[in-house]
């Protein structure tokens, strides 16, 4: 690679990074809004051009101030990273089309400068968490992905006064998170003198047992469970989505947990090695318990919410237990499952909430007893909410399916009565995901609406976006080469090829 | 083996102090109190740096943990009120989880590498090549400055992007409309065209009747920024550079303020400008490193700069460092103002 | 010299669980946060200590005279990590601080027990 190309790795972090100053600057509704879409479609060209790049050409490198690792910071795009960065700027620029009218709703005109530069520094945090090959880097770029979720969680103010608790609370617990995880690189460091994460994974074997490390990995796997809202550390997830903006929501629910999801498998694959993580520590037995509670006792809290954004983030941390669970199989078809999901869900729920805060925007409440009849009021939204609610069970042909179906054939890989427990557990808790969507399905089209309401559509500047979505979900719950594609090669990558 | 001793005892009431104040802190009823317990601690923090030879951290602990968190928390508390209600409800929870954290953190200890040799990994592995080759690769004798602004500088600039990102959330979050009947005063106001000169803040005022502190202010003042500008440009020899100057600065405007009043500060410096210098401060430092790119080199390759490679180092460093001084000086100001603007308005004005 | 080791260490496991445990314990949403920052700053006492070389000096380049033996100093990286680890202290304060601010006025209270009384009657 030549000229601009071998910048690409730099670009897809800096171009959001440099945009953020500048767009704090401006006023107005458009302009700011304008310039972040263009951004973010910008990192997700660039993100595609890494996808194929690592694909085709093996892993990329970027030495940062020209320092070579260990002694500088390193960026290294492999086929799990560059399907991270392929993620969050898709959904990120998706979600940014929708928010031209919806956010002007919630949030005053002459704070849209700063919401939109709060917006790209979170993805920049994001990005740059997936692409660094330095264990301190990542901790930086989570506090800028962090500072700017609670700032942008407190802006759901203006509807919900308790946006501000809920902030408040996630900075509380995903403080602690962080530092938990500082704790953990720092013993690190101090075992083995280094920060790279390949250099820390080639020196791991030497120090493996010792106390220290082994206190490493568990204050490791404990920040990076709290930032992921695994179970039982998910209380401020609910919270979080349930009072946030819609496109805050929206982008939050399709990337930001995600995030976490990738640091759990890059240290237990990458940095801890697969054979100590389950081989001598049986990390196993204490990630699989939670993945199976969580996603059965989330499964269960979400058909009692009243509120459905509430009911959906309940549903996301089910769905963040299935790809701890997909972890915790520690097999290549685990591992494959846990990715492929990260795709799916992020696709699905990104435009269930979307289509919820369609309805938001018309009725202007996420409520169910204010959304009765909603079918018949604004029935393209609503049934966008369908389909959605259909991948999001796992119906064949829907991307749901997909995940499920490589989960289960993982979990039977074991060949043991763990494995059909585990099947067993899988299809209760699809069974509960057909009643909590059942429900507002049946509020929605089985219940007139109030008297006088109006019959009206979102605008199609919100529809078209939402309804990308939904139909895009459908396309990867059919043609599977890429998300299952790159997954597959991700999950060999992690397998065999980790130094 | 006489100043050993000496040197472990002083380390030994530096430790005990410590704890000592985060005991404190945790029992005590009085939220200003606590306040400046945790100011003491930071403070105390920062001299146990110093016995572990990280000068540029005790700086930075003293300025920012003892000075401008200090300054924000009573700024808070001006706000919210300083009782602490409730009486101490004991529960097991939170006693259990962090006996546990610290049980897992003890059982680390005993094979921890032994402190201070000279042979543990964190010594041997990376760090040599920072001291040996960085005063002739670099140029710079501070090899504090040299890995935090080349080696490790797209950390440091992660670390600008932190306090921007802070700046504008708290202006984000403390801009928005306190309550409706405020909103309909200040329209109402504005509509009559008195503006809302009734808004000023309790804290705001400064202290108008106070000569000694009017005269003391005004010959600190210059000092403060005078030494400000030394800590800037001489970090590269001694302790200092961008960060620590910043917060110098920001010290001297906030003792601005509070002598002379919010206002008068902000005829000097207004929101609107000091917006305008965070923003400039992150596009300085992520300039040379799109520069360094343009040059041929990568992100933040300070070496392409110049034909020589350390004068190259030399002009990058001294570029970002102040790209980081001015986003720290202005973001903690913004900070500041954003706290104090929020004060209960008060319905006269001085004479 | 052995007990005194891991002295430091242990000083940092002190302070980190009085501060999570003031953090975890009390209702006074300012005190929580006083809390965190009391745990954050523990752990810049770890980072520190692991950059520590005994007999060591500040990682500054002085000038020796010929003959005398050269300076050892200590391990800069630590102290570069904890500058940043420092100023996301100061940025997570600010911002918790801030979203108080908005809470006390907006619930009328910054504890949190009548923050939740309040949240379920809404």
């Amino acid at each position: 690679m030549t000229g601009l190309s071998s910048q690409f790795a730099a670009l897809v972090v800096v171009l959001p990074l440099m945009f953020a100053p500048i767009c704090a600057l401006l006023r107005g509704r458009t302009l700011p809004w304008a310039i972040t879409t263009i951004v973010s479609a910008l990192s997700f060209y660039v993100s595609i051009e890494l996808v194929i790049a690592v694909n085709t050409g093996g892993p990329i490198s970027y030495h940062m101030g020209g320092w070579a690792p260990p002694w500088g910071i390193e960026y290294l795009v492999d086929p799990l990273s560059s399907y991270m960065l392929l993620i969050i700027s898709g959904i990120s620029t998706g979600v940014l089309i929708y928010a031209r009218d919806s956010i002007a709703q919630e949030v005053a005109d002459k704070h849209l400068g700063l919401f939109f530069t709060a917006y790209l520094l979170g993805l920049t945090g994001m990005l740059g968490i997936c692409i660094t090959g330095d264990a301190f880097n990542i901790f930086v770029f989570l506090e800028v992905m962090s500072l700017a979720s609670y700032v942008l969680i407190a802006m759901g103010e203006k509807y919900d006064r308790r946006a501000l608790t809920a902030a408040f609370q996630y900075l509380i617990i995903g403080s602690v998170g962080a530092t938990f995880f500082l704790i953990g690189v720092g013993l690190l460091y101090m075992m083995t003198g280094t920060l790279n994460i390949a250099d820390i994974a080639s020196r791991f074997s030497e120090i493996e047992d010792t106390r220290p490390a082994r206190a490493a990995v568990a204050f490791l796997v404990i920040g990076i469970g709290i930032k992921l809202a695994l179970f039982p550390f998910h209380v401020w997830l609910p919270n979080a989505y349930s009072y946030a903006p819609t496109i805050v929501t929206a982008f939050f629910a399709g990337t930001a947990t995600k995030v976490s999801v990738y640091l759990l498998i890059r240290f237990i694959f990458t940095v801890f090695d697969p054979e100590f993580a389950f081989g001598i520590i049986q990390l196993k037995d204490i990630l699989m318990p939670l993945a199976v509670l969580g996603f059965l006792s989330m499964s269960a809290v979400a058909i009692f919410q009243t509120n459905i954004k509430r009911l959906l983030a309940y549903s996301s941390v089910a769905q963040l237990g299935y790809m701890a669970l997909g972890i915790a199989l520690a097999s290549e078809a685990g591992l494959t499952a846990a990715i492929v999901h990260m795709f799916n869900h992020a696709v699905v729920k990104t435009g269930l909430f979307l289509s919820v805060g369609g309805m938001f925007f018309m009725v202007g409440s996420v409520y169910l007893k204010d959304l009765a009849g909603i079918g018949k009021r604004m029935p393209i939204t609503t049934f966008g909410f369908v389909l959605g609610g259909l991948a999001l069970i796992g119906v064949p042909l829907t991307p749901g399916f997909i995940s499920k179906w490589y989960l289960v054939v993982a979990a039977l890989e074991t060949n043991s009565n763990l494995g059909y427990a585990l099947v067993v557990a899988i299809m209760m808790s699809s069974l509960m995901a057909v009643i909590y969507i059942w429900r507002v399905v049946e509020v929605a089209y089985f219940r007139s609406p109030p008297e006088g309401a109006e019959h009206k559509e979102a605008p199609l500047s919100l529809l078209v976006p939402c309804w990308m979505f939904i139909l895009g979900s459908f396309y990867f719950g059919i043609d599977t080469t890429v998300n299952v594609g790159l997954a597959e090669t991700a999950a060999a990558f992690l397998m065999g090829g980790a130094p | 083996m006489e100043t050993e001793t000496l040197a472990l005892f002083v380390d030994l009431f530096l430790m005990v102090l410590l704890v000592a104040g985060a005991l404190t802190v945790l029992t005590v009823r009085n939220l200003f109190v606590a306040t400046m317990l945790l100011g003491i601690v930071s403070f105390t923090m920062a001299l146990t740096f110093v016995s572990l030879d990280a000068v540029d951290v005790a700086f930075t602990e003293a300025a920012v943990g003892a000075g401008i968190s200090t300054v924000l928390y009573i700024g808070t508390l001006a706000l919210v009120g300083a009782q602490e209600k409730t009486g101490v409800k004991f529960s097991a929870w939170p006693l259990a989880i962090c006996l546990a954290v610290g049980a897992v953190l003890i059982y680390a200890t005993y094979e921890m590498p032994p402190y201070g040799s000279p042979d543990n990994p964190a010594q041997t592995h990376v760090a040599p090549r920072y001291v040996q080759v960085s005063p002739t690769e670099i140029g710079v004798p501070n090899m504090v400055t040299s890995v935090l602004a080349s080696y490790r500088g797209f950390d440091t600039f992660g670390e600008v992007t932190v306090i921007f990102t802070a700046g504008i959330g708290v202006l984000l979050i403390l801009s928005q409309r306190r309550r409706k009947r405020d909103d309909e005063a200040e329209e109402e106001a504005q509509k009559k065209g008195t503006q809302s000169k009734l808004r000023v803040s309790l804290t705001g005022l400064g202290s108008q009747h106070d000569l000694v502190p009017h005269i003391v202010a005004k010959l600190l003042i210059p000092f403060i920024f005078v030494f400000g500008l030394y800590v800037q440009f001489h970090g590269d020899f001694g302790p200092g550079g961008g960060f620590q100057a910043g917060v110098i600065f920001a010290a001297g405007f906030i003792l601005h303020a509070l002598i002379y009043g919010l206002q008068f500060t902000q005829r000097v410096l207004s929101p609107q400008v000091a917006l305008i210098l965070i923003v400039a401060g992150v596009l300085i430092y992520g300039g040379v490193g799109i520069v360094s790119m343009l040059m041929g080199g990568n992100f933040l390759d300070y070496n392409v700069l110049l034909p020589d490679s350390v004068a190259g180092q030399h002009i990058g460093i001294l570029i970002i460092e102040l790209g980081v001084g001015i986003t720290v000086a202005a973001a903690m100001l913004v900070i500041y103002y954003a706290f104090v603007g929020r004060a209960e308005p008060v319905n006269k004005l001085p004479d | 010299m052995a007990f005194f080791d891991q002295f430091n260490y242990w000083i940092f496991i002190i302070l980190l669980m009085i501060g999570l445990y003031t953090m975890m314990s009390r209702g006074n949403l300012v005190k929580k946060m006083i809390g965190l920052s009391l745990f954050q700053i523990s752990v810049f006492l770890f980072y520190i200590t692991v950059g520590k070389i005994t007999g060591g000096t500040a990682p500054i380049v002085v000038e020796t005279l010929p003959g005398d033996p050269a300076p050892i100093y200590s391990n800069p990286l630590p102290h570069v990590l904890i500058l940043t680890a420092i100023v996301v202290g100061i940025a997570t304060t600010a911002l918790g601080l801030s979203l108080v601010v908005r809470i006390k006025e907006s619930f009328g209270t910054i504890n949190e027990d009548e923050i939740l009384e309040m949240e379920d009657e809404a």
